[in-house]
């Protein structure tokens, strides 16, 4: 028996959750002796009030989206991809070395293959940890945890060692050829006569993003890959029973995953630095996480989530510059709704459905009572 | 490389692994049990900040050891009401305590210290100093005999070099951290609470058939997992460093973690997978980059030695690493 309306476990659960995430970041504010009602209004003005506010807002959830599908979709074959930070740094090798590679004559042609050189490298980034999960059964959290640290030692290493040009003291490459350089947003709407900051790093990319939103929802809901995918992670004794392969739709998702994360590297890499910084992934690859527990793994709610962090992220820069707020208020908040919609779930569910099984009771009781009593025209 | 070098390589390792061994053991009590914490990071971070601050404060370093280990236990109970009264996903928990250490400390410090997310430098009795055993040279010799340290225990002899050196002048608490672990050997092997510690984390079914108290053990276990995670970030910002810096933790709680999985879950492998880790750290320290006859090994590799050894340990290859078998999972009383 379903324990309480579709809608209520859709919408409902989230956001009382993300509401208590909230009052308790508000009263962290407060705590720290500023005013919360102010930081609100600065967040929200410095995030939407402008293109400029916007053009951030929509650049940072662009990444988001990609960590964020990244995590869903190894989520829905119940594996903790918590590795998204370590494959979207590589991803991020990937596309700087097609960039570096050519000199690419327009960026139409330069993006296909910078997209197959991110997906690409982070795919293998998570192939070894999908591997050891799915033939020896290593622990999939704990090897894509370490993996992102080689990552950070591999990036390192390609930075200071081969991609950084002689005599600069800089460790990151050196910029990418014009012809790999992404339309911005401010370029792509001009010619429709619309007005949007050229300061702002949000490109191209966005729309990708977007599309990938709607890849993995036909991926997940409309092909069997994807229904396969949800049974290994529904049950896999089931699975198995259904003739479904486990060692092959674990490297599957994680491919895909990986694949996911390292995409979000023509955003960050390709779109805004145009070349390769070191930590240029920045923790997206963690806030992934957060996003996808949000949007409940599903691809509208990842977009709708990554625009919300976006927001935050945007927000939390505004205020740490006109308010005595540090920027770490963010990762605050970010933690506080992973907890609350991920780990203490049941905390904010169980009152909730203890709610609606009450007044479904007292519905019922009232019938038998109406029912018991003849009406007074018979 | 000389003597005395090696003598100098092996003091740095054992105060680099003082942390990880520390919270290794927090984190062996707490998977032994069956809970997962993949927080210990987070845990040493907040309890790192709360030490130094409370220490500058008060001026006393006991009473920032005891702000530490309460501020990590505040995130121990939080990760216990998570995963063992709501029935979270223990590893989704973990991952909230890491980043909510991560952001608070910098936010507060900020708030209280205004110095750009960390806490004034801690001196005289608000750090913990080093302890110097008899016999041995230490800065007091140095005072009287008017002369640097590090000259007076040049000359000396290899003994008297490895007594000083290695043996001699660490704080308090890394001589608490070798001892914890024969004690943790014997709560785990040797106490009826042990036993049942150890039963829970295999089979939790079992322990509450015989009547005990599955919630209560695992609480028990994280109790102690964050006093360990507490004395682990308090030796990270009073006695290796002065003072707590923005994420001065640097990956080490995962370090542990790895360590963990390299000893099997067992508290005397646990020593020597930290002992080694911590040596590769000093290593990384003492050179940028090690020459081995003609070839240079980048510091990046000596960097992701812990973690390349873990996955190479986790995949089977060299000796298995199987963890508890009820570790993750919440327990849920039959109705």
């Amino acid at each position: 028996m379903e324990r309480m309306p579709r809608w209520a476990d859709v919408f409902l659960v989230p956001l009382i959750s993300v509401m208590i995430a909230f009052a308790i970041s508000a009263g962290v504010i407060w705590a720290i002796g500023q005013d919360p009602v102010e930081a609100v209004r600065l967040m929200v003005s410095g995030a939407f009030g402008s293109t400029y506010g916007w053009g951030y807002t929509l650049y940072y959830a662009t990444n988001f989206m990609f960590t964020g599908l990244a995590f869903a979709v190894a989520f829905h074959a119940r594996l903790f991809n918590i590795g998204a930070e370590g494959q979207a740094t590589v991803g991020g090798l990937g596309v700087a070395l097609v960039c570096l590679s050519l000199p690419w004559p327009h960026w139409t042609l330069a993006l296909p293959v910078a997209m197959l050189g991110g997906a690409l490298f982070g795919a293998l980034w998570a192939l070894i940890p999908a591997y050891l999960q799915a033939k020896r059964g290593s622990h999939i959290v704990i090897t894509t945890i370490m993996f992102n640290f080689i990552a950070a030692a591999l990036l390192n290493y390609m930075l200071v060692n081969v991609l950084k040009p002689v005599g600069e003291m800089e460790p990151a490459s050196a910029s990418f050829p014009e012809g790999a350089h992404l339309p911005t947003l401010h370029q792509i709407l001009a010619p429709f006569g619309i007005e949007f900051s050229s300061a702002a790093p949000v490109n191209i990319t966005l729309f990708i993003a977007l599309l990938a939103c709607v890849a993995v929802w036909v991926l997940m809901w409309r092909t069997r890959l994807g229904y396969e995918i949800r049974a290994l992670g529904h049950s896999e004794s089931a699975a198995l029973y259904a003739g479904i392969s486990p060692v092959k739709i674990v490297v599957v998702a994680m491919l895909i995953s990986g694949g996911l994360s390292g995409l979000m590297a023509i955003n960050n890499v390709m779109g805004e630095a145009e070349r390769l910084v070191l930590n240029s992934v920045e923790g997206a690859g963690f806030i992934g996480i957060a996003v996808a527990l949000m949007g409940r793994n599903h691809p509208f709610g990842v977009a709708l989530a990554a625009i919300l962090f976006g927001f935050l992220y945007q927000g939390g820069a505004e205020i740490a510059l006109w308010m005595s707020i540090p920027r770490e208020l963010v990762v605050v908040i970010q933690a506080l709704v992973i907890l609350f919609t991920g780990a203490l779930d049941n905390m904010v569910r169980m009152p909730i459905e203890s709610a609606f099984m009450a007044a479904r009771r007292r519905r019922k009781r009232r019938e038998a009572m109406q029912a018991r009593q003849p009406s007074p025209g018979e | 490389m000389d003597f005395l070098t090696l003598v100098q390589i092996l003091d740095s390792t054992l105060r680099l692994a003082t942390p990880l061994l520390l919270a290794c053991l927090a984190g062996l009590f707490s998977e032994r049990s069956g809970i997962f914490d993949i927080g210990l990071e987070g845990k040493m971070l907040i309890a790192a900040f709360a030490s130094a601050a409370f220490a500058f404060v008060s001026g006393s370093v006991w009473v920032g050891l005891l702000a530490g280990i309460v501020a990590s236990m505040l995130l121990s109970a939080v990760h216990g009401l998570a995963s063992i009264t709501f029935r979270g996903n223990q590893l989704i928990s973990g991952v909230a305590i890491n980043f909510l250490a991560a952001g608070l400390t910098v936010v507060i410090a900020q708030s209280w210290f205004a110095q750009g997310g960390r806490t004034p430098s801690l001196a005289g009795d608000a750090r913990f100093s080093g302890w110097e055993l008899p016999f041995a040279i230490g800065p007091s010799d140095a005072a009287a005999a008017g002369r640097p340290l590090s000259e007076l225990i040049a000359q000396a002899g290899p003994v008297q070099q490895v007594w000083s050196e290695l043996v001699s002048g660490h704080s308090i608490l890394v001589y608490v951290a070798l001892l914890a672990v024969p004690a943790t050997w014997w709560v785990l092997y040797r106490t009826r609470f042990g036993l049942r510690l150890r039963a829970v984390g295999e089979n939790p079914e079992a322990v509450d058939t015989a009547g005990i108290s599955v919630i209560g053990l695992r609480y028990a276990a994280v109790v102690i997992c964050g006093v360990l995670c507490g004395l682990a970030g308090a030796y990270l910002a009073t006695a290796l460093q002065a003072g707590f810096v923005k994420d001065m933790t640097a990956g080490r709680g995962y370090i542990a973690l790895a360590a963990l999985i390299f000893s099997k879950w067992r508290p005397w492998y646990a020593l020597g997978a930290c002992l080694l880790f911590g040596l590769l750290q000093a290593v990384a320290l003492r050179y940028q980059g090690l020459r081995l006859g003609e070839v240079t090994i980048p510091v990046q590799v000596m960097d992701s030695l812990p973690y390349v050894l873990t996955v190479i340990i986790l995949a089977g290859f060299v000796g298995r690493a199987i963890p508890p078998k009820a570790g993750g999972a919440p327990y849920v009383k039959e109705r």
